[in-house]
């Protein structure tokens, strides 16, 4: 066994866009059977040598064998060929073709894809929906039944969870063990170490392009990879028990009643309150999305109303939700974000959108604002000339800038640490928690359930378009989650 | 190598400058002496009614959008104009002769604003349809006469130590929009409501708004540059500026302004412009028949479009 070749070997793997050193040593071997993490902070590298070793890039140096033997991964058919088959951080599915559509210009075959879709939790899934009108989370399933199905020997999943709630997560990795177990391999890549333990087994680090090596994953191993990829510890973070949180009073900053929209957001009724983060938790699909959309303008409610500091609102349009203080990051960041725009045009997009800001801009004041932004939240600007080509991570923390560098009295965050590394979700929450100090209040829906803890005061689920359960944070742990998600509570019934 | 490709990714207007360079040069090889100062002058002078409504298409291709009724709002405008003067004199009939062009511009903006219709469809509706009004117009005005004005003639054909007077009128033209595209509030939204629509409704932008002050813009830009071509020409007629239609597009798209939005910028067309501009001196002095002549113009300007988006492709 030891002396087969591994499937994979790679080693000295270089790639440089323009100015921009993306990898500079970048190795990794994988073996049959084998489920190996590739870890590294946002920007380290990881997405650009998933491309590599599966020909959707051309490296600049390096080498890379396929069970022995030299190779150089020309295209995305080679790697097939090989066996190398990849899922990206990005959803890589035609919006304007349906399901079958996209199948069939992969050469997917529809019966196989549709077993791994049952497989994966989607019984019976329509071959006919349209890509652009499903969720992100189900594009993302979507994109791993394509590659599933075409029987790969390496899987290579980039961030593929990063988008999904915790139960298809669990379907994934549920997946993701068979494979390992019936002699296939796995490269798996995230940010969320309770992943990484319950299914890898060894976790490969990369820092700056730089494979710093490698850590079994056993007790102990968080730290140690984490200090590999930071190159330095960091501490824990202050959870919901540490924080004394008074009990919210007087007028809500927001107060939603009987909320309801489309088929999937029935009945749904919460107050904001000033200096008040409140968390929302929910399993996919369950109206958090239509709650969201209908909280930040962008979609119509069909009942209910929204009171902001105690006056109805009705929102016909995003700015409506603006100019009342709600500011929204979505879910998906690719809905946020003009791609071939340069950083400092994405933050600083909210400020040219009235009329009246259509004249000169202020270029010294926009550019300290900016720079204050890319400092506290510690965006990586080494291609900062086009948003599109910085790391998923860095893109995720410039939608959210964009609203820090804006200002805005309740802050709508729609799975804001969605692909953002250890580090910075350690920012991110005192980030949020600064916010309500100084007087903000947020709306946090969260599909990886310790956030909760760690960055809210208070908590919503969400079953079936309705509020099942409300919680002090302080409380909300995994099991007590779990079950109100899945309508487990009394007052469900 | 790679400097050099880095280097021509960070200023897509070099290669630009580079090829116009080499079409000048070799028109000085094709016809010695020909390229001086009168040579230059003319070729400027030219150039700057195509490249204004070149501006009327880089700023709605921006957005994702195109203006196909630019050169006959131009028309129309310099007509109008033309014809009222006997009446109103040149100021007033200069100030009325603007009215049409902003009213086709608003109807644009209307149409892909708050109908939603594509703008291809929508401005080649109203270009039709200002045609159509143009015939009408010229039927009943017939009998009194069109005049064009001393200072458009001056401005249009007219030079000041060897410059063309144009440039009065261009210069600050174009450093206003240069200006404007990157560092006002509307020039930005240009960007990111060609890159991403759904984006920039997020952040609060109404579309409708920028559409609908982005389509009269170019109406004005069309009308102005009408006027200046007429000043040119000295010859108005029913169409005058049509034949600059798909020119300006070309001089856009070979300037590097993506059709598809979010991508591009002036300083490009105006290079785009003078490219077409020499070219089209090259090849009338070539003395070929007028089909190979076009084959020839098109061919070049989609190699020189497809040369440029290789090297401006990042990979
Ligand atoms: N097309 C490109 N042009 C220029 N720079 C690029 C391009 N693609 C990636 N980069 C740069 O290469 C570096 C590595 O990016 P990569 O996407 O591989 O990071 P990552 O490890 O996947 O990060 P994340 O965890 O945020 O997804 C980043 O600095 C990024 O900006
Ligand atoms: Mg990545």
């Amino acid at each position: 066994m030891t002396n087969e070749a591994p499937l994979l070997d790679a080693s000295g793997v270089e790639k440089r866009f323009g100015a921009v050193v993306a990898l500079k040593a970048a190795a990794l071997t994988i073996r049959r059977g084998e489920i190996v993490a590739l870890m590294g902070a946002n920007g380290a590298g990881k997405s650009t040598f998933v491309k590599i070793l599966t020909g959707a890039l051309r490296a600049d140096g390096g080498h890379v064998k396929i069970r022995g033997t030299e190779r150089t991964v020309g295209s995305p058919a080679e790697a097939r060929k090989s066996g190398l088959v990849p899922v990206y951080q990005e959803p890589s599915l035609i919006p304007d073709l349906d399901v079958a559509d996209n199948l069939r210009l992969g050469g997917t075959d529809p019966a196989k894809f549709t077993a791994w879709m049952a497989e994966l939790g989607f019984e019976r899934f329509d071959l006919t929906a349209m890509i652009r009108e499903l969720p992100l989370a189900t594009l993302r399933i979507i994109d791993l039944a394509r590659a599933l199905a075409s029987e790969p020997d390496v899987l290579l999943l980039d961030e593929m969870t990063a988008a999904l709630p915790t139960d298809l997560v669990e379907a994934v990795l549920k997946v993701v063990k068979q494979q390992a177990e019936a002699g296939r391999s796995v490269i798996y890549i995230s940010h969320r170490f309770a992943e990484i333990a319950a299914v890898c087994h060894r976790a490969v680090v990369l820092r700056d392009g730089l494979t710093q090596g490698e850590v079994p994953i056993e007790d102990g191993a968080e730290e140690r990879i984490v200090e590999m990829m930071l190159g330095e510890a960091i501490k824990p973070g202050e959870t919901a028990a540490q924080r004394a949180a008074p009990p919210p009073q007087g007028t809500p900053r927001a107060a939603v009643k009987n909320l309801g929209a489309t088929g999937k957001l029935s009945d749904v009724s919460f107050a904001l309150h000033p200096g008040e983060v409140l968390g929302v938790v929910a399993l996919e699909g369950q109206g958090q999305d239509e709650l969201f959309e209908v909280l930040a303008g962008a979609r119509k409610p069909d009942r209910g109303s929204i009171e902001v500091e105690g006056t109805p609102r009705r929102f016909t349009h995003p700015a409506d939700a603006i100019a009342a203080g709600l500011s929204f990051v979505p879910g998906n960041r690719a809905d946020a974000l003009a791609m071939q725009q340069s950083v400092r045009d994405n933050l600083a997009l909210p400020f040219s959108a009235r009329a009246r800001a259509w004249g000169p801009i202020n270029m010294r004041r926009e550019g300290e604002v900016v720079a204050n932004t890319i400092d506290r939240l510690q965006i990586d600007t080494r291609a900062q000339g086009e948003v599109g080509r910085l790391s998923g991570g860095n893109q995720q923390k410039v939608t959210i800038g964009r609203w820090l560098a804006h200002g805005c009295d309740t802050l709508l965050l729609f799975d804001p640490t969605r692909g953002i590394d250890v580090r910075t979700k350690r920012q991110i929450y005192p980030l949020v928690r600064e916010l309500a100090a100084s007087g903000a209040s947020v709306l946090f829906y969260s599909s990886e359930l310790e956030e909760i803890q760690m960055a809210c005061d208070r908590c919503i689920v969400i079953f079936n378009g309705r509020v099942v359960d409300t919680m002090p944070a302080a409380e909300a742990d995994e099991p007590r989650l779990m079950r109100a998600a899945y309508g487990l509570t009394g007052d469900a019934a | 190598m790679t400097r050099a490709k880095a280097l021509l990714r960070d200023y897509p207007i070099i290669p630009l400058l580079i090829l116009l360079a080499l079409l000048v040069g070799t028109l000085e090889i094709m016809r010695p002496g020909i390229v001086g100062e009168r040579w230059i002058a003319n070729t400027v002078k030219f150039a700057i009614p195509l490249a204004m409504l070149a501006a009327c298409q880089t700023l709605t291709m921006l957005t994702g959008g195109i203006d196909l009724s630019a050169a006959i709002v131009a028309t129309i405008s310099s007509f109008v104009m033309a014809t009222l003067v006997p009446f109103y004199g040149a100021t007033g009939a200069i100030l009325l002769s603007l009215l049409p062009a902003v009213a086709i511009g608003l109807l644009n903006g209307i149409g892909v604003g708050l109908f939603r219709v594509h703008p291809l469809i929508i401005t080649l509706g109203t270009g039709l349809i200002g045609t159509g009004c143009l015939q009408v117009y010229q039927s009943t005005v017939i009998a009194t006469g069109s005049e064009v004005p001393e200072a458009l003639a001056w401005l249009g054909t007219g030079r000041t130590w060897g410059f063309p007077n144009a440039l009065v009128l261009f210069v600050p033209f174009a450093a206003l929009i240069l200006y404007a595209q990157r560092r006002t509030g509307f020039g930005r939204l240009l960007f990111a409501m060609g890159d991403n629509e759904g984006a920039a409704r997020l952040a609060g932008v109404r579309g409708w708004q920028v559409h609908l002050a982005l389509y009269a813009l170019s109406g004005l830009i069309a009308g102005i540059a009408g006027l200046l071509y007429v000043g040119l020409i000295k010859a108005p007629s029913l169409s005058l500026a049509v034949p600059l239609m798909l020119p300006s597009v070309a001089a856009a798209v070979i300037g590097g302004t993506s059709i598809f939005g979010g991508r591009g910028g002036y300083a490009g067309t105006i290079v785009g412009a003078l490219i077409l501009t020499v070219l089209g001196t090259m090849l009338t002095l070539l003395q070929m028949p007028e089909g190979v002549r076009r084959i020839l113009f098109g061919g070049i300007i989609l190699g020189v479009a497809a040369i440029h988006l290789r090297l401006t492709d990042t990979r």
